[in-house]
This record gives structure tokens, C-alpha cells and sequence, in this order.
């Protein structure tokens, strides 16, 4: 099963390699995983996107709660939440055809073309995992895909609960 | 006025000498000069020079488990650091307090594979509990404090500091600030048990009609053992300790029904497998005490107690998981057990000990002996008896340590001194003289074999060096004997690479570095040997015990069976 975890921690050298070995350590998986300064510059959030079960998800939340730099993990997928990505996608539009399905298609999906070369397009999306790689393989059967990247999950809970350091 | 200033190498001795360190174990090089600089201008500190580092992180943790004080590895950039990760390593999977001094090139050159450069931070992060990258020289004194809190307190582990030599040098210096009193907002070690929890603790143990409190290398730390006997003699309870946890209860208590795990007693595994419940207190089911985990205790209600929460329902489920100081849970529950009225005299187990004194008439390490060969067993109920029990002993790994644990029962806690989780061959002999040099006035024993003490056999120049008169007892039987043992059991009698061919002449070896030598060869001669051996107070002495090469330790547990599915002895299955 995917989960969502969400880790508060000390912005400091050292600390985001402490997260990522313990994951290879014990043999823990990674589907994404994204990090940046939070609101208060001494704190990272890092937004892993994982899987495994209930046993290995209790693993996983207690030995990164155990790691000395960490100041609270949440399990998102536990209750309601809000989960993006960004995605960066480059594809062909090389005739007059290729360009109005692309540009059809990231209207459907509410993306934005941002940035036009002779034969290429560079279109933006968020959305959640599913919605992103939905638009991908529409594109890809429209024309040829040249370059992806996406950010990884980041996520959210709803309403009023908020992963604070106190 | 001026404030004083220090070099970084200053700053750290003294911070050193302020969190009262007495001894530091290391070995030089260039990085580090600048600290064996301020070490050698000072007397607050003593430094002890091994021969090799990673006998310096054993004889540190050897110290850290005779007396609980935190112990100090100083070691150079790139080998030297490398050296000490099988020390750091087996110190972590015991929850041994350490700090490990870590030199390191110049910050200006970190990244660029210079001379004797290794990311040593990076090397050791699965195997410490936390470490530092120290950059700047007025820092040093309060990262140290960091350090030495972090390694002691909750879980403890060792912690590395990595110290780059531009931080150490005399031309960079800074005030000596330290803060003492340690907070840091992501770490909270101090946990005492849910309330809700003991309640149910206590509801289920009174109403238990065969419980077996199960105690690991936590009571140990927790300096929780006479807590522990009194909880014990409280409840009248059996009492079975891990290899970790030998000397949480005294192995001559009546309700001590001995170790349990893979050669633990026929008594401590039966007990475990017929409980309806399981008190875990500081122990974290082990594969090496579980056996195969899917047949482990089916029937038991599993009380788990532990101050790491990674380690409750990690392997087995607990039934009532209490995240918690050991020894701050046993007091909740003591209180608790007042509470509901719960006396002594209920005799709440009669049956349940009757049952387990059919279990001890099984004998279980009871073993033959021979008029011409002496028996392994044989040579432990010797050093046993010349040292009444009450010596330090330290071991090594293999069927000697097995021997060990069964055969010298531990009166009290930190008496008994291995490396459990990991099973470092060449732990032993550094950590004897660790413990020495903590209490020069007690017998130190290594009981060791002819594997294992070539493992770190160089340190015998450090005993002569600074004068540390442990008593070396080998039990050699010409091979790797566990090895062999498997290979017997296992493998066919194929003993691929199990022998020790060309063995030194041990006398000879311990009289060139110049200590005593004895070797035994002869049942008749053993006791007058090791009394002498033990007599001998000022001078290192090696005893060289040429024991029966083909004994098997027992009771053994059988592969990928329940923790009571075990051999008794050769063919006879209990
Ligand atoms: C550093 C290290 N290497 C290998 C092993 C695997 N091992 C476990 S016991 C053993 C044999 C030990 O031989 P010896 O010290 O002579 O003890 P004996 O079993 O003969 O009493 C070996 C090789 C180990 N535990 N540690
Ligand atoms: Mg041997």
C-alpha cells in the first residue's frame, strides 16, 4: 500500500543522508522523496512517498522518529489529506496537428505551456500522482515524449490538524 | 580583563576532563597531532596507547560495561578511523555508550580525496546512534557535551565527532564555553511508562498462572537488577536472562532458571514456550533467542518493555508494548502491584514451578568428562571456582563464550562482558584490559579461543606498556570451533577452513611480549594451573588449555524450529 509520510527536522548538515540511508538500511522503499526549509529556517519538512504494509509502515514511522534530528513523522495517507506533484514535461509538436492536441489536452487538465521551441513544447501540471501520470500516457499517445521530470509528492493534511515543532 | 583562548585541541581535552574522563584510548597520526599535543601538556586526562584501533573501541566499551561511564576513542583521519568500525559497530548493536575522536584532513581539503581522508561520518552512520560534524573551534566544547549526552542517555549507543585538523590547530582559537545541562528539542530520552499501561501490565501478571519474567541487556544499563530481583522474588516468578542479560539476576537465584535462546537452558526455553505470559523487560527478541519467530510462544500474552520504541513488535507482537526506562517501569509496576493489593505469599505459581523443576531434572548441561582430555566445560567451573565467582570475565565469540555464559554463573550485573548482537571475534582481550584498568584490584578473566585471540593478540604490548595483568584463558581446540560445530551438525562433517593449522607457540608469544605463559594439556593438571594463573596478581598471565576438540556446546536449539525444539545433547532431542 502507498503511504504518505511527512517528517519534521532539524535543517542541518547530515540529516537528510541520516533519512536516506536508514531507507536503504532497512531495506525500507522509496517512491519519492522531497525536502526544503519550512517556514522556520532551522526546520526541513521532507515529504517521502513510500509503500509497504501496516507492520513495515509502524517500522518505518518509529526508526525515523528515533533518528536524533527528527522532531515529528506523520503518516498523511492515515487520514484526509492533500497530496501534489509538479511535473515538467518536453514533448514534440512539430506540425500543426501535434500542437493543437497538446495544447487540448494540457487544457483538459488545467497545465500550462510554458515555454515553446521550433519543434518542442515544455508544459507544466500539478495534480496528484494519479491525475500526472494519467497526462503522460494521453501524451504519449499523441506524440513522442522527449524529457520528464517530476518533483515528487508533497502533501498536506486537511482542515485544521498541522505538523508543527510544538 | 581578557577571556582566555584555546586551540580546538585545548578546548576538547579540557572539556574532556570537565565531563570527568579518565581515560582516553587511541592511536596517532597526523591529524590528530594537535591533540596528543594538548593530552601530552596536561594530567587530567591519560591516554593509552593500543596497538591497533579497533582494540581501542573494545577496551573503551569493555571499560563503558564494567563501570557505565561513557568510554573515549581518539583515532586519525582515513585508517585509523576505518579501523575502529567493527568497534563502533558492536558497540551500537549493544547499546554501549561511546564517543569515538574522529580526525579529520583540513576543512579546506574535505571532498578532494586527499592524504588519509575517508568520510568517516558518512562510513559509520548505520552503526551510531548519532554523529557530528564539527566545524568550528568554539563550538567544540558544547558539541562534545551534546555527544557525551546523546551516547548515555535513552537508548544508549556511540557517537562520532569528526574533528577536521583545521579546527585543532594553535593558531585558531576560541574562549572555553561549555553548557552542561544539554537540550536538544528533537530528542527526549526520559520516558516513563503509560499509565494505562502498567494497569494493564499489572492486571495481566496477577492473573498469569505461568509467567516467566524474560530480561535482556537493558537491566544491565538500566542498573535495574536489584529492581529486577525484587520484582522477581516479589511475584515468585521464574527469571530467564538473554546472553546480554547475564547478572540481572543472580545465575544462583533460586527463580533464576538459567539463560534462554539457541544453548540457553532446557528449563529457560521450555518455560518460554509453556508461558501464558511473557514479561519482557529490557530484552528485544532476538533471532538467536526466538528460534523460528513464526513458532515462537503461541499461547503467551507478551508484556514488552523498552526504551526503544523500534524495538517493541519489531520481530514479535506485543500484546501491551510499554515504551519506557526500564528501571522506571519496574518502579510503576511495583507501585501498581500495591495497588491492587497484590501479595507475595498467593503463591500464585506452585503449579507452574512444579512444572518447571521437572524441566531443570533434564540436566541440561550436564556433560561427560574424560580421564585424558579436559573438557571445555570442565575448565570454566575451574576459573569459577578460583576466582569465587566474583571476577570480571570478558569472552570472546564461539563455543568458549557459549561455555562461559553456561558454566560461570554471574552474581552480579556488568560481570559478565561479550559482544552479543554483533559476535566480534577479537571483542574479548581489549575488553578485558578495559575493565582492568577500571578495577585494577579485580580478577579480569578473558576466556577466549585459539580463533578469536589472534584477532587482537597485538594488544599484549599495551599490557605490558601500562602494566594491565588480566588473566588470558584460551580454550583451545586447534579449530574455529563453532564453525565446526555447524559444519558437523549442518554441513556433512565437511570442516571447510575450520582448522587452525600452524598455531604459535602461545607460552612463547606471551613470554616475547613479556608476560607469563602456561599451557595445560591434562585433566589432573587444569585446577592447580588455573590457581596458580589466578595467583599471579602483578604479571599478565596466558593460559593455553589444550581442551577436547571435538565437544559440541549444548543444549543447541534446532534450525527453523519453537524456542524449546532443541538437541540435548548429540541425537537426544529434549
Ligand atoms: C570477526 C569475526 N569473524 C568471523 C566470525 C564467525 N565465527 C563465529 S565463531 C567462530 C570460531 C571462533 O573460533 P575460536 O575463537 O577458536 O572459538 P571456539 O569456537 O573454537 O571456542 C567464527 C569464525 C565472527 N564471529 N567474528
Ligand atoms: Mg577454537
Amino acid at each position: 500500500m502507498r503511504r504518505i509520510i511527512s517528517i519534521l527536522l532539524e535543517n542541518e548538515p547530515g540529516a537528510l543522508s541520516r533519512i536516506v540511508g536508514l531507507f536503504s538500511q532497512r531495506a525500507f522503499n522509496i517512491e519519492s522523496l522531497c525536502v526544503a526549509e519550512t517556514e522556520e529556517p532551522s526546520l526541513s519538512r521532507i515529504t517521502i512517498s513510500t509503500y509497504g504494509d501496516d507492520k513495515v509502515l509502524e517500522q518505518i514511522t518509529k526508526q525515523v522518529n528515533k533518528l536524533v534530528d527528527v522532531i515529528k513523522v506523520a503518516n498523511l495517507t492515515e487520514r484526509s489529506h492533500i497530496e501534489r506533484e509538479i511535473l515538467l514535461i518536453k514533448v514534440l509538436a512539430m506540425n500543426d496537428k501535434a500542437r493543437t492536441e497538446v495544447k487540448r489536452i494540457t487544457d483538459i487538465f488545467r497545465g500550462d505551456i510554458i515555454d515553446i521551441g521550433k519543434q518542442i513544447y515544455t508544459v507544466q501540471l500539478t495534480g496528484d500522482d494519479d491525475k500526472i501520470s494519467a497526462f503522460i500516457k494521453i501524451l504519449s499517445n499523441e506524440t513522442e515524449i522527449i524529457e520528464v521530470v517530476r518533483s515528487g509528492t508533497v502533501g498536506i493534511a486537511r482542515g485544521e490538524k498541522a505538523l508543527r515543532a510544538n | 580583563m581578557t577571556v582566555e583562548r584555546f586551540s580546538g585541541a585545548e578546548l576538547l581535552i579540557k572539556a574532556l576532563a570537565e565531563l570527568d574522563v579518565e581515560y582516553i584510548f587511541g592511536y596517532p597520526g597526523g591529524s590528530v597531532l594537535d591533540i596528543y599535543d594538548a593530552i601530552f601538556r596536561q594530567d587530567d586526562v591519560s591516554h593509552i596507547l593500543v596497538r591497533h584501533e579497533q582494540a581501542a573501541t573494545h577496551m573503551a566499551d569493555g571499560y563503558t560495561r564494567a563501570t557505565g561511564r561513557v568510554g573515549v576513542v581518539l583515532a586519525t583521519s582515513g585508517p585509523g578511523n576505518t579501523n575502529c568500525i567493527t568497534g563502533i559497530a558492536t558497540a551500537y548493536m549493544d547499546s554501549i555508550p561511546m564517543v569515538v575522536l574522529a580526525g579529520q584532513v583540513a576543512s579546506s581539503l574535505i571532498g578532494g580525496d586527499a592524504f588519509q581522508e575517508t568520510d568517516i561520518v558518512g562510513c559509520s552512520r548505520p552503526i551510531v546512534k548519532h554523529s557530528f560534524n564539527c566545524r568550528s573551534v568554539a563550538e567544540l566544547p558544547n558539541v562534545v557535551a551534546k555527544a557525551f549526552y546523546l551516547a548515555a542517555t535513552g537508548r544508549p549507543g556511540p557517537v562520532v565527532i569528526e574533528l577536521p585538523k583545521d579546527i585543532l590547530i594553535p593558531d585558531n582559537v576560541a574562549p572555553y564555553v561549555m553548557n552542561k545541562d544539554v537540550k536538544i528539542r528533537s530528542y527526549n530520552p526520559n520516558v516513563k511508562g503509560h499509565s494505562k499501561q502498567i494497569k494493564k501490565a499489572v492486571e495481566t501478571i496477577v492473573k498469569a498462572e505461568r509467567l516467566v519474567v524474560y530480561t535482556g541487556g537493558g537491566i544491565i544499563i538500566a542498573d535495574a537488577a536489584e529492581q529486577l530481583t525484587a520484582l522477581v522474588e516479589r511475584l515468585n516468578a521464574p527469571c530467564t536472562n538473554t546472553l546480554m542479560g547475564l547478572g540481572g539476576i543472580s545465575g544462583l537465584h533460586d527463580n533464576f532458571i538459567g539463560m534462554l535462546g539457541m544453548h540457553g537452558s532446557a528449563e529457560a526455553n521450555k518455560a518460554m514456550a509453556n508461558a501464558d505470559v511473557i514479561l519482557a523487560l529490557g530484552a528485544r527478541f532476538d533471532d538467536r533467542v526466538t528460534n523460528k519467530v513464526e513458532k515462537f510462544c503461541p499461547n503467551a500474552k507478551i508484556i514488552h518493555v523498552d526504551i526503544d520504541p523500534t524495538s517493541i513488535s519489531k520481530t514479535v507482537n506485543a500484546h501491551i508494548p510499554i515504551v519506557g526506562l526500564v528501571d522506571v517501569v519496574i518502579g510503576q509496576l511495583d507501585k501498581e502491584l500495591d495497588a491492587v493489593g497484590h501479595k507475595a505469599s498467593d503463591n500464585q505459581f506452585n503449579i507452574w514451578w512444579d512444572e518447571i523443576n521437572e524441566w531443570r531434572k533434564l540436566n541440561s548441561f550436564s556433560y561427560e568428562t574424560s580421564s585424558e582430555l579436559i573438557k571445555p566445560q570442565q575448565v570454566i567451573e575451574s576459573v569459577y571456582k578460583h576466582t569465587n565467582g566474583d571476577a570480571y570475565v570478558t569472552s570472546d565469540v564461539g563455543q568458549h563464550q557459549m561455555f562461559a555464559a553456561q558454566y560461570y554463573p554471574f552474581k552480579k550485573p556488568r560481570q559478565w562482558i561479550n559482544s552479543g548482537g554483533l559476535g566480534t571475534m577479537g571483542f574479548g582481550f581489549p575488553a578485558a584490559m578495559g575493565v582492568k584498568v577500571a578495577f585494577p584490584d579485580s580478577h579480569v578473566v578473558c576466556i577466549t579461543g585459539d580463533g578469536s585471540i589472534q584477532m587482537n593478540i597485538q594488544e599484549l604490548g599495551t599490557c605490558l606498556q601500562y602494566n594491565i595483568p588480566v588473566v588470558i584463558v584460551s580454550l583451545n581446540n586447534r579449530s574455529l570451533g563453532m564453525v565446526r560445530q555447524w559444519q558437523d551438525m549442518i554441513y556433512g562433517g565437511r570442516h571447510s577452513s575450520s582448522y587452525m593449522d600452524s598455531l604459535p607457540d602461545f607460552i612463547k608469544l606471551a613470554e616475547a611480549y613479556g608476560h607469563v605463559g602456561m599451557q595445560v594439556n591434562h585433566p589432573d593438571e587444569l585446577d592447580g594451573a588455573i590457581e596458580k594463573a589466578f595467583a599471579i596478581k602483578d604479571r599478565l598471565v596466558f593460559v593455553d588449555v589444550l581442551v577436547d576438540e571435538n565437544e559440541h556446546v549444548y543444549p543447541m536449539q534446532m534450525r527453523f524450529g519453537a524456542v524449546d525444539d532443541m538437541w540435548l545433547k548429540k541425537g537426544v532431542k529434549v
